[in-house]
């Protein structure tokens, strides 16, 4: 018979031994599933991830709020373990300086394709306004973050070189989105434009 | 160096999305659990929940692990247990 939220709740708050065996076979099984078919995600690597999303799950008990069942919650924060440190893995040797020059270019990209000279022609203004903007709409902080990002860095990853939360790095990086699409507007650029231009 | 065509391709679809008002990636994980399971039962999304479809728009780690837990419940709904 399966479990429910308050008996999880109760046996984990209290450490009962079996609680914790179900709830860890319970996540090894979602990892397995969630990470089917991703390489480094090995038998070995799943169980480590597995006794540390344990202790993550644990410390934040007071946080569940019953609106879902607890072991999705549970699996949730499991693969978030997981997946943030594949990606980790990944990125371990790879520096911010590296992969952000203290400079991007002003303007001068490409155009794809050929477009129609008129969506060609605003699509190389809005490219403009939008180099422009990045330069100097935003903080250093701002831009570093925002385009380690577009690159692909993983967010803990960022937070850890610039010494903030993840939570702080993704306010910095909101801000920054919000000044750029203020700045488009301000231009005259709508939100079916940045489409357009995105897929030109 | 420049921004790549991809990246601004990214950037610009980042910024169609960006609200003024977003839930960050903690707010996000909180709330997910609920999310995924409204959706594997084809519940509308609580006004509540709406929230979450923004951020995993704006959010490329947020929405990964949400694909694998949807993953992770619709194993277990067609009951391959591993």
């Amino acid at each position: 018979m399966e479990r429910t939220n308050d008996s999880w709740l109760k046996d984990l708050t209290q450490r009962s031994e079996p609680a914790l065996v179900e709830l860890r076979e319970a996540l090894l099984r979602g990892l397995r599933r969630g990470l089917s078919g991703r390489p480094r995600a090995d038998e070995s690597f799943l169980e480590d991830c597995t006794q540390d999303s344990l202790l993550r799950v644990l410390d934040k008990l007071g946080q569940f709020d019953g609106r879902s069942r607890f072991v999705t919650w549970a699996t949730a924060i499991a693969i978030r373990v997981a997946l943030g440190q594949l990606r980790r893995s990944q990125w371990k040797d790879v520096t911010l300086a590296d992969l952000v020059p203290a400079t991007v270019n002003q303007g001068g990209n490409q155009l794809a394709g050929a477009p129609a000279p008129d969506v060609r022609m605003q699509r190389r203004d809005l490219l403009v306004a939008l180099n422009a903007s990045i330069q100097n709409d935003l903080s250093d902080r701002q831009r570093t973050a925002l385009l380690a990002e577009l690159r692909g860095m993983p967010q803990d990853e960022i937070a850890r070189q610039l010494s903030c939360s993840r939570n702080a790095l993704y306010k910095l990086t909101h801000d920054a989105r919000k000044k750029l699409k203020a700045r488009l507007e301000a231009a005259g650029f709508t939100g079916d434009d940045l489409i357009a231009t995105s897929v030109a | 160096m420049s921004l790549s065509e991809t990246e601004i391709a990214q950037l610009l679809k980042l910024l169609r999305r960006t609200e003024d008002r977003e839930l960050n990636c903690e707010q996000c994980l909180a709330l997910v659990a609920e999310f995924a399971e409204s959706h594997l039962a084809g519940k509308s999304i609580p006004a509540g929940l709406q929230a979450i479809e923004q951020h995993l728009a704006v959010c490329g780690e947020c929405l990964e692990e949400y694909e694998a837990l949807r993953l992770t419940l619709d194993g277990l709904r067609g009951g391959r247990d591993a």
